[in-house]
């Protein structure tokens, strides 16, 4: 039974001239959809009020349209068929890149002439066609299995890309660039507080957080109490955790002499400081302690045969073997850290959720977006270098 | 074990009589408001606050957990084993969003209230779900499989009887995950208006009144700890009756 099924199914792919890429299918049908049945960018006429949106052929001017339609269509017909992998990201990344320069063009030509309070937005079916195409380009890049160093060349490509688009103007026709430059100052000032939170609480963590896991390992007996009380400060959600540390810090700021001067205060960013350490003790320590755990117990032996005292063993034979796995927490705090310092702008800690919340008290969804994409895109950024750095020390270590 | 039986029993009694009757609490939390600041939250009731919480973490890991398994199962057979370095890759770029993006992007395509926070927290959820489904269909002891191969299963029989049964407590570590990070990401869901205990948080952060920030916060650890635990010993009977080994 399950056989004749199988045979029927062998002959009627052989009656195909080509094979289907079954991905490629999916991505036809995002695309008809985003094309066809979604609008791609919405016209409102100022920054709050209810918007129009348009298809793509009333969003651009004819010549726009024409290279867009061509730009897609072609990706498509690329996609649909099995063809070559290199074809495939080729043609993925010409798709996206054409999207992203006329969804500027789309905001010049929607936009009537010395209308500045008119604000033009990518609608869904731009981000439709944009999540089409980033699948394609994410699934050849897969098959592609580029090595780290490709992979961080082609993030820093890309950065450069849109880099270039934001110096050139391009988007600046676009609502989320109109919110950016009324707020330019903030907004690099909030930028900096933010990467310092991120950074910064990262730093602290190692700091604290490697000597307390070499230390966990070697005295067994306080390895469960501190990765148990690890543990609980993970459950406690973040926005309580930033307003409970508001007390402490207060205190000292009042008590303790010279903490106030060093920017010590009870709302503000010292709260969503500590509490941004607090949560990533758990994983540096608990890395630490899994890190040195593996190390075979041959390489431990040979360095007491060999003589050596014990931080020299931990210096050049432990440390060593344990570091990828050390990294790796390293890299899930970094990226933790980066979206979670987006709450401290609810305890007065200022960065880029400053914009966020704003924006959702607002209504101003051009606002929010412009927090989020950044810190989405710096989180992207963070665990795409850390990955390819942990496979080339893994490399190395072998 | 048995210290750490009668401290949870301790610790869920405690944290039901509060919601019961928070007032029998108040010279505890008095301790953390100003002056003449009420000490327990009083622009609703606790108890509904918390069942609302988890009612909305339930739904989404319930749903979550449909999604995850469901496309596991179907990139892990050899008709979608096309799909499968492109899911793989998917899961890690989905766990770099920060839930509050997420939460925040969700807003314009919803609107505010419980919605917004359901979709965050299913796209959250599926994450954890679907990594774990697809490591515990992907590691599968061979001799186990070719001997069910053997016997004559069909794929539906040996998916249904060896392959889920074999991988669910790797399954569940992954629920289990996905419902902690689903409990914290929840209170996060009031900053657009639904309604969970992250309200008695915001409530307490917007008036300064920092009883509220600590019993909104205590509630939600206590339970985050509970269901965790719960989860796990569930997941440890799961893997002995399984005969297969921790695994996460």
């Amino acid at each position: 039974m399950a056989d004749t099924v199988a045979d029927g199914a062998s002959q009627r792919r052989l009656s195909w001239p080509v094979q289907l890429d079954k991905l490629g299918v999916v991505i036809a049908v995002l695309t008809g959809w985003g094309l066809l049945l979604a609008p791609f960018a919405t016209m409102r006429a100022n920054r709050i009020v209810a918007g129009e949106a348009m298809g793509v052929v009333a969003s651009l001017p004819v010549w726009a349209a024409a290279l867009l339609l061509a730009a897609i269509l072609t990706a498509t017909i690329i996609a649909i068929p099995r063809t070559p992998t290199a074809l495939r990201f080729l043609a993925g990344l010409v798709a996206l890149a054409v999207l992203a320069i006329l969804i500027g063009v789309a905001g010049g030509h929607l936009t009537p002439d010395g209308n500045t309070y008119a604000r033009v937005s990518p609608a869904y079916g731009f981000w439709l066609l944009l999540f089409a195409f980033a699948l394609l380009t994410t699934d050849a890049m897969a098959r592609l299995k580029l090595g780290p160093v490709a992979r961080i060349g082609m993030l820093g490509l890309t950065t450069l890309a849109i880099g270039l688009l934001l110096v050139s103007g391009q988007w600046d026709t676009l609502s989320i660039m109109k919110e950016y430059s009324s707020r330019a100052e903030t907004f690099s000032t909030e930028l900096i507080r933010h990467l310092l939170l991120a950074f910064g609480s990262l730093a602290a963590a190692v700091v604290v957080g490697l000597p307390l896991g070499i230390a966990a390992h070697r005295i067994a007996r306080i390895r469960a109490p501190v990765l148990n009380v690890l543990n609980i400060i993970q459950t406690v959600p973040s926005i309580a955790l930033f307003g409970i540390l508001i007390a402490p810090l207060a205190w000292i700021a009042a008590n303790v002499p010279g903490a106030s001067a060093i920017g010590i205060r009870g709302i503000g960013a010292a709260p969503a400081f500590v509490a941004l350490f607090l949560y990533s003790l758990l994983p540096v320590v608990a890395n630490t302690v899994v890190g040195l755990a593996g190390v075979p117990r041959q390489a431990n032996d040979a360095a007491r045969g060999m003589g050596m005292t014990d931080g020299q063993r931990l210096a050049k034979v432990e440390f060593p073997l344990a570091f990828p796995v050390i990294l790796t927490g390293i890299r899930i705090v970094l990226v933790q850290n980066i979206g979670m310092a987006t709450i401290a702008a609810l305890i007065g800690g200022g960065g880029l959720g400053v914009f966020v919340f704003q924006g959702i008290g607002q209504t101003a969804m051009d606002l929010v977006l412009l927090g989020a994409l950044p810190t989405v895109a710096m989180a992207f950024a963070a665990a795409v270098v850390l990955d390819a750095i942990i496979e080339m020390t893994e490399r190395r270590g072998r | 074990m048995k210290a750490g039986t009668i401290i949870r029993a301790i610790a869920f009694a405690l944290l039901v009589s509060f919601l019961v009757q928070p007032y029998w609490f108040e010279p505890f939390f008095a301790l953390f408001a100003n002056d003449g600041a009420p000490a327990i939250y009083n622009q609703g009731d606790l108890l509904t606050l918390t069942l609302l919480h988890l009612q909305i973490v339930f739904v989404a890991t319930v749903a979550a957990m449909i999604v995850a398994v469901g496309l596991a199962i179907l990139v892990t057979r050899p008709s979608g084993a096309e799909f499968l370095p492109l899911s793989r890759s998917l899961v890690n770029i989905g766990q770099t969003f920060p839930p509050v993006a997420v939460l925040a992007l969700a807003v314009p395509a919803v609107g505010f209230g419980a919605k917004p926070t359901l979709i965050a927290l299913f796209l959250y959820g599926l994450l954890p779900i679907f990594e774990n489904a697809l490591i515990g269909l992907t590691t599968l002891p061979k001799p186990v499989v070719e001997a069910s191969r053997g016997m004559g299963m069909t794929n539906f029989q040996r998916l249904r009887k060896v392959e889920l049964p074999l991988a669910a407590p790797v399954i569940l570590a992954g629920i289990r995950l996905s419902v902690t990070i689903g409990l914290a990401t929840a209170t996060i869901g009031s900053t657009v208006a639904a309604k969970t205990l992250g309200e008695v948080i915001i409530a307490g952060l917007n008036s300064n009144n920092l009883a509220f920030v600590v019993q909104g916060g205590l509630v939600v650890a206590v339970l985050a700890v509970l269901i965790y635990d719960l989860l796990s010993a569930l997941e440890r009977m799961i893997a002995r009756r399984m005969g297969r080994g921790e695994l996460t």
